[in-house]
């Protein structure tokens, strides 16, 4: 059995899903500093990919980022090709997997006291002190549930992924194409094998997620 | 060792314009909520920025619109005291307070801080506490200690008492005089509550709809507060539009009533105070037929509500205030007030 799908499923998850927490988190404590009208605009921006189908995202990812476009041109220059390679599953991934990462992180940040960065600030502590020790931490729920969405919608990803990479076996393929492409060749065997596979990681991730999420519960409450 | 603020702020509908000056000891500012008072002591703390003016501490300018002096809160050295402690849900006490240290360099003077501060405010024993272990009285202290021993030039406690149920809150009063004492720089202490302005603070800024009315020795306040909210404010519960009628004497249409006072009434008198425990059946002076209307007990004392026989019917009754082992049984003819406790009111 060839395991490439699954490699490579779970390096783009990986990869997308740190690049999505950084990025959904920065989007998320800016957009809470933007004026209203601004904040509204871009938050329906960041949120569409999320309500969007995929297949759309991924027509307008091949409008940017296609071979013959000014952008694609422009990256394949410099040896940059998102068309049919694997990493250009990685920004499928993280186009559509951001908002969820953008959307908790800003319910987290906004439920979040601001008199303790005030107080923290008043005391001489540095922003940069302030962000990671108190306000990450005090949002660290909201952060790890954005995080762990993020990377299960990244694992699952189908619809953007096929459009901009599509399908070729070893080097493209991913567990979400492969499942269908095996379906549609009458594999239904070798597609049962993969769908276990999918069932077992995401089911894995949720309770590890679910257990952390315990200790740290007690550890507050001790 | 003083503070000079003079600044302006537009939010919306809300216009803040507070001045004042404090030149060492505890200041109060008194005000009913939404009066501007949390704004002020954020504008000093530099966590908002107002629109104009300038803020003044011992010397170093805060703020300074002109001149486009801002110091970032970090460097005020203003310690601010949050009406929750704003401590850090996810550090324990010792943490919390070593993170007033962190400019310390040397690690047994900051031991040495750290446990002194502990001791003073005798949470030593929860030091290994997270912050929703505490009761609301330690949290309060916890947050101090942190304030004090990161040695601000200025203390600033935003209704610091208002979380605390009044046992608590009576204790933390009394430690809390004693520690201001020792701390020998300016607090500023907002409140809304007279008591504890009355307290805590030796002068007393009244403030109302974002302006500074007036500030006055606490005494001097109470004993003329001055205009009808700084009245109000310290707890006077009959105040009614006023006329001067002579030189030591007023009139009050809705009481019905003429009232000689011992100072002087000026131009420009816009209404009277009476505070409601002045009232007696014995007193001498402005004395006048009463009529009784409603009365509500209290645990030690009966607040009881009157007419004047000549005020206008259906006008608002006024409260006299009275211990209960005072009350007799049969409600007084008539009810008199010294002319000294007739409060002139000008704004």
């Amino acid at each position: 059995m060839d395991f490439y799908p699954l490699y490579n499923s779970l390096r783009i998850a990986a990869i997308s899903c740190v690049i999505v927490f950084f990025l959904g988190i920065a989007a998320a404590y800016y957009a809470a500093r933007l004026p209203r009208a601004v904040k509204g605009i871009l938050d329906v921006v960041l949120t569409l990919p999320m309500v969007l189908p995929p297949t759309v995202c991924g027509y307008f990812l091949i409008l940017l980022f296609g071979v013959k476009r000014p952008l694609g041109m422009l990256l394949s220059k410099v040896g940059i090709k998102f068309v049919m390679t694997w990493y250009g599953g990685i920004l499928a991934a993280v186009v559509v997997a951001f908002p969820l990462m953008y959307r908790t992180a800003r319910g987290a940040f906004e439920s979040f006291d601001e008199n303790l960065a005030y107080a923290g600030q008043t005391l001489g502590l540095s922003n940069r002190y302030i962000f990671w020790r108190i306000r990450m931490p005090a949002c660290r729920q909201g952060i790890l549930a954005g995080t762990v969405l993020a990377f299960a919608r990244a694992l699952g990803e189908y619809g953007a992924t096929s459009m901009l990479i599509g399908y070729t076996p070893g080097r493209t393929a991913t567990i979400a194409t492969t499942v269908y492409q095996l379906w549609r060749t009458n594999d239904e065997a070798g597609a049962f094998v993969w769908v276990m596979i999918n069932l077992l990681i995401s089911t894995v991730v949720l309770l590890a997620v679910n257990l952390l999420e315990d200790k740290q519960r007690r550890a507050v409450r001790r | 060792m003083s503070l000079l603020v003079d600044i302006e702020k537009r939010l919306g509908d809300f216009h803040l314009c507070a001045s004042f000056e404090t030149d060492g000891g505890v200041m109060g500012i008194l005000g009913a909520s939404g009066c501007g008072k949390s704004m002020t002591l954020k504008c000093i703390a530099g966590i908002e920025t107002p629109d104009s003016g300038r803020i003044v501490l011992d010397g170093v300018t805060l703020f300074d619109a002109e001149k486009r002096i801002n110091l970032p809160p970090q460097q005020r050295r203003v310690g601010y005291l949050f009406q929750s402690g704003a401590l850090f849900p996810n550090m324990t006490v010792r943490q919390n307070i070593l993170c007033g240290l962190r400019g310390e360099r040397d690690r047994a003077k900051r031991e040495a801080a750290l446990q002194a501060a502990m001791e003073l405010m005798q949470i030593a024993d929860v030091a290994d506490h997270r912050p929703s272990q505490l009761s609301g009285g330690q949290a309060q202290r916890a947050a101090l200690a942190r304030i004090w021993v990161s040695q601000p030039k200025l203390l600033m406690l935003d209704e610091p008492f208002s979380a605390l149920d009044a046992h608590l809150r009576m204790q933390l009063q009394w430690q809390m005089r004693s520690l201001l004492q020792e701390f020998g720089r300016d607090v500023l202490m907002v409140t809304h509550s007279r008591d504890e302005a009355y307290h805590l603070s030796g002068r007393i800024a009244v403030m109302d709809a974002g302006h500074v009315l007036t500030v006055k020795e606490t005494k001097a306040l109470f004993a003329d507060p001055g205009s009808v909210q700084a009245a109000r404010l310290t707890g006077c519960k009959n105040v009614a539009t006023a006329v001067k009628t002579g030189e030591y004497e007023v009139e009050v249409p809705e009481w019905g009533v003429r009232f000689q006072t011992a100072s002087p009434v000026s131009d420009g008198l816009k209404a009277v105070g009476i505070r409601a425990h002045y009232f007696g059946a014995r007193a001498a002076q402005n004395r006048y037929p009463v009529v009784y209307a409603d009365d509500m007990e209290e645990p030690f004392e009966w607040l009881i509500a009157f007419r004047y026989a000549s005020a206008p019917p259906e006008s608002k009754p006024l409260w006299w205030r009275i211990p209960k082992d005072r009350r007799s049984l049969d409600f007084p003819q008539e009810l008199g007030v010294a002319a000294a406790n007739i409060l002139l009111l000008y704004a």
